[in-house]
This record gives structure tokens, C-alpha cells and sequence, in this order.
């Protein structure tokens, strides 16, 4: 009786994980959302303030040098 | 004028406005069109580039008139720089053209009108280079140059704006069928793309002034010696 019980209950928590294995796996987080888009615009957007940041030391690099003169 | 490049106002509105874009031209809703899906988000992209180009170029031809007016140097050196930062979108146009012709048209160049007239165009400016690396003494250099400079602008323009328009294209906006029009474009992607144009055409002054900049020291530490 003991035995047949604990077969059932192996067959049931294989039962369960058959069951989670099917459902989608839901996650509260918008950068996972969508197709992942938001991580390409986060990529995107890292790239550009860098860029940005290098354009503005650029700049005030020159500054620097045209007030040497 | 010239105190407006040392400004920095513009550029953080540049920068700004470049941000904005790249965010919702990837996340607002676009039409629903055959073959183009979501490469139809190039259009935020691919045609500010040209627009950039655009700007710029119209710079240099508004500072060579300068130049054959007063025969300041300063303003030779803006041309060029402008002209300079002009090619580097025009190649970045070409590239994001090829890439998007891929995959909607089928190859990477299918010899549509405005992709050749666009190639002809960028050899204009290629032999532009060509001509100023060729010239030794200066203020020949940037006479010559400034007045090449101001006729190839308008051929510029017709080579990619008029031409292929009078002739059946793949791109829209020739052959008879609008360009912006409500075939390919809504009010919710002008949205975006407008200042896309505004941004890049920033960025790409931005970037020409440093340029002059650069330069203009350079002019002055030949002077001296």
C-alpha cells in the first residue's frame, strides 16, 4: 500500500512537471518583453550616449586647445 | 555664426532629439506593408542620413559664395570640412541603402535610377577631394575648389532629387508615386521622422565644426612657421 502510494505520488510530480514544461514561462520585466526589442534599443541607446560623450570631450578638448592660443 | 558653433545648446537639443528617435523609431506603431514589414523603421534611419548630406553639402556651397565674396580663409576651411562630413553621410546613406535593397528589393544593387545617379553624385564629390589634394598653392586651391564646389551642389541635386523621379524607380517617391505620401508613410511615423532630420542634420554640423576646428588650428600653426 505504502509503495503503490508513493508511486502515485512520483507519477504526480511528474505529472506537474510535464505540466510547468508546457506553460509559458512568464517573467515581470518589460526587457524581456516584446520580442526582447528593448534590448536592442538599450544596445542602440548605450552605443549613441558614448558616441555622444566622445563627441562632447571632442569638444571640450578643442576648447581647451583654441584658448591655449 | 561663428560663435553658434561654440555653443553647446544645440548639440544637448541634437543629442536629445537623436535619443527620442532611436527609442520610439524602434517602439511606435509603423503601417502594416507587404515586403517592407519592419525594415519600413529604416526610413528613421537610412533617409536622415541623406538629409544630414543634404545639409551639410547646402553649408559648403553657402560658405564657398563666402569665400569667393570676402577671400577669407576661415571660410574655404568650412567648406571643405563641411563637404568633408557631407561624404562620410553620403557613404553611411549608401551602405544603409544597399543593406535595407537587399533585403525588399532582392540585391544589393539593383541599378534603380536614384541608386546610380546616387553613385555618379559621390564621384562628383570623390573628384572634389581629388581636385583640392591636387593644388599646391592655396589661395588657388580654395578659389578653384570653392567654385567647383558651387556647380557641383546643383548637379548634386538634380543627379538624386530630379532624375530619378522623371523615370520609373524603385524608390518611392519616383516613377509617379508619392514620397512621404499616405502610401508608405502616417502621421504617426513623421512623428519620428522629422526630428530624426532635425537631429542628424545637427549632428552632422556638430561634427563638420569640430572638424573646422581641428583644421583652423592647424591653418594658424602653418601660418606661424
Amino acid at each position: 500500500m505504502k509503495k503503490i502510494f508513493l508511486l502515485a505520488l512520483l507519477f504526480l510530480c511528474c505529472g506537474v512537471a510535464f505540466g510547468q514544461s508546457n506553460q509559458p514561462v512568464e517573467m515581470a520585466d518589460t526587457l524581456r518583453s516584446s520580442g526582447k526589442i528593448y534590448v536592442v534599443i538599450a544596445t542602440v541607446a548605450i552605443i549613441f550616449t558614448g558616441l555622444a560623450i566622445y563627441l562632447f570631450t571632442i569638444d571640450r578638448r578643442l576648447k581647451k586647445i583654441e584658448k591655449d592660443k | 555664426m561663428t560663435r553658434f558653433i561654440y555653443q553647446s545648446w544645440w548639440k544637448v537639443l541634437a543629442v536629445i532629439m537623436l535619443f527620442y528617435t532611436l527609442i520610439a523609431g524602434f517602439l511606435f506603431d509603423v503601417p502594416e506593408l507587404p515586403i517592407l514589414h519592419e525594415t519600413i523603421r529604416n526610413v528613421y534611419f537610412h533617409v536622415p542620413m541623406w538629409i544630414a548630406m543634404f545639409t551639410v553639402f547646402t553649408i559648403s556651397v553657402v560658405y564657398s559664395v563666402m569665400y569667393l565674396n570676402t577671400g577669407k580663409e576661415a571660410y574655404d576651411l568650412v567648406a571643405v570640412e563641411c563637404v568633408n562630413t557631407g561624404t562620410f553621410f553620403y557613404i553611411l546613406g549608401l551602405l544603409t541603402g544597399m543593406l535595407w535593397a537587399r533585403y525588399t528589393w532582392g540585391a544589393f544593387w539593383s541599378n534603380d535610377p536614384k541608386q546610380n545617379s546616387a553613385a555618379i553624385a559621390f564621384l562628383l564629390y570623390c573628384a572634389y577631394a581629388v581636385l583640392r589634394n591636387s593644388i599646391d598653392e592655396e589661395q588657388k586651391r580654395a578659389k578653384i575648389s570653392a567654385i567647383y564646389n558651387i556647380f557641383a551642389f546643383p548637379i548634386m541635386v538634380v543627379l538624386i532629387m530630379v532624375l530619378p523621379r522623371m523615370t520609373d524607380s524603385l524608390h518611392p517617391g519616383n516613377g509617379g508615386n508619392p514620397a512621404f505620401g499616405k502610401l508608405d508613410m502616417d502621421n504617426h511615423m513623421r512623428v519620428v521622422l522629422y526630428p530624426a532630420f532635425i537631429a542628424w542634420s545637427l549632428i552632422a554640423i556638430w561634427i563638420a565644426s569640430l572638424r573646422y576646428r581641428i583644421r583652423l588650428i592647424e591653418y594658424k600653426k602653418n601660418e606661424i612657421n
